[in-house]
C-alpha cells in the first residue's frame, strides 16, 4: 500500500497528464465520428455575438466589392420580373396551372465566421430556427455551392462547407449526366476532387460540373465548378478528377439556405424501398 | 499574489480574443496559421503548481476550440506541452539555475535560451495539434510541412513580442 502511494506521489504529475489527455483526445473522436450536436460550437450565443460583431465590421472592409456583386445580381433579378418582358401573348384566358408547385424555399443569410485553412472547416451564418433554418438544408451561393447546415441554434446556424474531408456530396458531369461523388483532400481550398466517374466516359479539362439532385439536399443543377485536371486511378476503373471551384470560398459573404419541402416525401419513400 | 493571478486570467482572456479574432484569420496562402495564444503557457512563472500549469492549459486549448468548432484538439495539443513544459525547462536550465522571482522571458535570461525553450515548445505543440487535426498519418510529409511552417511563423511572432510588449 505505501509503495502504491509512493509511486502514485512520484507520477502524479503523468498520471494527471494522461487523465487530461484522454478526456481531450475522446472529445475529439466523439467530436469526429458522430458529428453530435452539441452546445460546445460556434453555433452557441456567446461566441455566435462575438463573431457577429467581428463581422460587422469585417464586412466595411469589402464593401465595394459586395455592393458591385449584389448589384449585378439585383440587376439580373430586375431583369426576370415580369414588368420588364413585354408580353406576347394573345389569348386572354386566365388558366390556374396545377402542374407546378413549389419545391423548394430559399433563405438569404450572411456568414459571419469562416475558415479555409483547416482540414474540416466550418462556416457560420446569421439565421437560425427563428428565420426558418433547419438541419440538412443545403447552402449555395450565388457562384455556387457551399455546405450543408449542421447545427442550428436560435439565431444562429454553423455549415459544414463542402472544404471538409469528411463531406461527400453527388455531383454529375452536365454534358453527360455521368454522377460520382465529391470530396475535398484536404489540400487547396480552390479544388476538390470528384471520384466514381467510370474509365470510358469522354471528358475534357473545361467540363462543368453540377449537382445530382440524389441526395434530397441540393437542388438539381446547381454549380459547383470546372474540370481543371484528370488522370486514371491507379490499378482502379475509375477517373481521379480534380475540380476548380467556381466559389472563392475566402471570398465569401452572402449565401442562400435553400430547403427542400419534398425531402421528408422522399426519405420516407426511399426506406420503405431498402426495407423490402 | 492575488496580483500574479489576475494579471494572468487578464491575459488568458485577452489572448483567446486575439487568437480567435485576428490571428486565425492571418492564413498565408491557406496553409500557414500562426498559433499565437500558447505564449500564455510559455510565460507562466516557474513556481507555478503543476495542476495549475495543467488545468489552465487544458482550459486554455479547449476556450480556443470552442470558438473554432475543434472541439478537443487544442485542448490535447496545450495538455501535452504542459506536460512536457517542466522537463524542458530543467533540460535547459542555465548553470546556476533559475533565480527566485524570475520570469521565463528574454528578459531574464537572454535571447538564446528563450529561442531555445520557445522553438522546443512550439514545434511540440504545433506537431501534436496538425497530426490530430488531420487523425491519419497518410500525407505524413505534407503535414510534417503544414506544421513547421505554422511553427515558424508562431516563433517569429512570439520573440518579437518579447520586444514589443513583455520590455520589462
Amino acid at each position: 500500500m505505501r509503495t502504491l502511494i509512493k509511486f502514485l506521489l512520484k507520477y502524479y504529475y503523468f498520471l494527471l497528464f494522461l487523465l487530461f489527455e484522454l478526456f481531450s483526445v475522446l472529445l475529439v473522436i466523439e467530436n469526429n465520428n458522430y458529428q453530435k450536436s452539441s452546445f460546445l460550437n460556434s453555433a452557441n450565443s456567446i461566441s455566435g455575438n462575438i463573431y457577429k460583431s467581428v463581422s460587422s465590421f469585417k464586412s466595411y472592409i469589402d464593401l465595394y466589392q459586395k455592393n458591385e456583386t449584389l448589384s449585378a445580381e439585383n440587376s439580373r433579378l430586375y431583369n426576370s420580373l415580369k414588368s420588364s418582358f413585354k408580353s406576347n401573348k394573345i389569348s386572354l384566358l386566365e388558366i390556374y396551372d396545377s402542374t407546378y408547385f413549389q419545391q423548394y424555399v430559399t433563405i438569404s443569410a450572411h456568414v459571419i465566421n469562416n475558415s479555409v485553412n483547416r482540414q474540416n472547416n466550418y462556416l457560420t451564418i446569421d439565421k437560425g430556427k427563428k428565420h426558418g433554418v433547419s438541419e440538412e438544408m443545403a447552402v449555395i451561393s450565388p457562384t455556387g455551392i457551399v455546405g450543408i447546415i449542421k447545427n442550428v441554434s436560435n439565431n444562429y446556424a454553423s455549415v459544414i462547407s463542402i472544404l471538409n474531408t469528411n463531406l461527400h456530396i453527388s455531383a454529375m458531369i452536365k454534358k453527360n449526366d455521368y454522377f460520382g461523388s465529391l470530396v475535398w483532400d484536404g489540400k487547396n481550398y480552390r479544388e476538390t476532387t470528384l471520384k466514381d466517374i467510370p474509365n470510358h466516359v469522354k471528358i475534357n479539362i473545361g467540363d462543368t460540373i453540377i449537382t445530382s439532385g440524389y441526395s434530397s439536399i441540393f437542388p438539381k443543377g446547381k454549380l459547383i465548378g470546372v474540370i481543371s485536371d484528370f488522370e486514371h486511378e491507379k490499378g482502379g476503373n475509375f477517373y481521379l478528377i480534380t475540380v476548380k471551384l467556381s466559389t472563392d470560398f475566402k471570398k465569401l459573404s452572402y449565401v442562400y439556405v435553400v430547403g427542400n419541402l419534398l425531402k421528408q416525401e422522399q426519405k420516407d419513400l426511399e426506406k420503405i424501398s431498402e426495407n423490402d | 499574489m492575488i496580483k500574479l493571478i489576475l494579471r494572468n486570467i487578464w491575459r488568458f482572456a485577452i489572448l483567446v480574443i486575439l487568437q480567435v479574432i485576428l490571428f486565425n484569420n492571418i492564413q498565408f496562402s491557406g496553409y500557414i496559421n500562426p498559433y499565437f495564444y500558447i505564449i500564455f503557457i510559455l510565460l507562466l512563472p516557474f513556481e507555478t503548481p503543476k495542476w495549475i500549469l495543467m488545468l489552465s492549459s487544458f482550459l486554455l486549448g479547449l476556450s480556443i476550440d470552442i470558438f473554432s468548432n475543434t472541439i478537443g484538439m487544442h485542448a490535447s495539443a496545450c495538455v501535452f506541452i504542459a506536460f512536457l513544459r517542466p522537463h524542458i525547462l530543467q533540460y535547459i536550465a542555465p548553470r546556476e539555475g533559475y533565480e527566485a522571482s524570475s520570469l521565463p522571458r528574454i528578459h531574464y535570461y537572454g535571447f538564446s535560451w528563450f529561442l531555445k525553450y520557445s522553438t522546443i515548445l512550439i514545434l511540440a505543440h504545433h506537431i501534436f495539434l496538425f497530426y490530430i487535426e488531420v487523425y491519419t498519418f497518410s500525407g505524413f510529409f505534407y503535414t510534417l510541412s503544414r506544421a513547421l511552417l505554422s511553427s515558424i511563423f508562431t516563433i517569429i511572432l512570439i520573440v518579437f513580442s518579447q520586444y514589443i510588449v513583455y520590455r520589462k
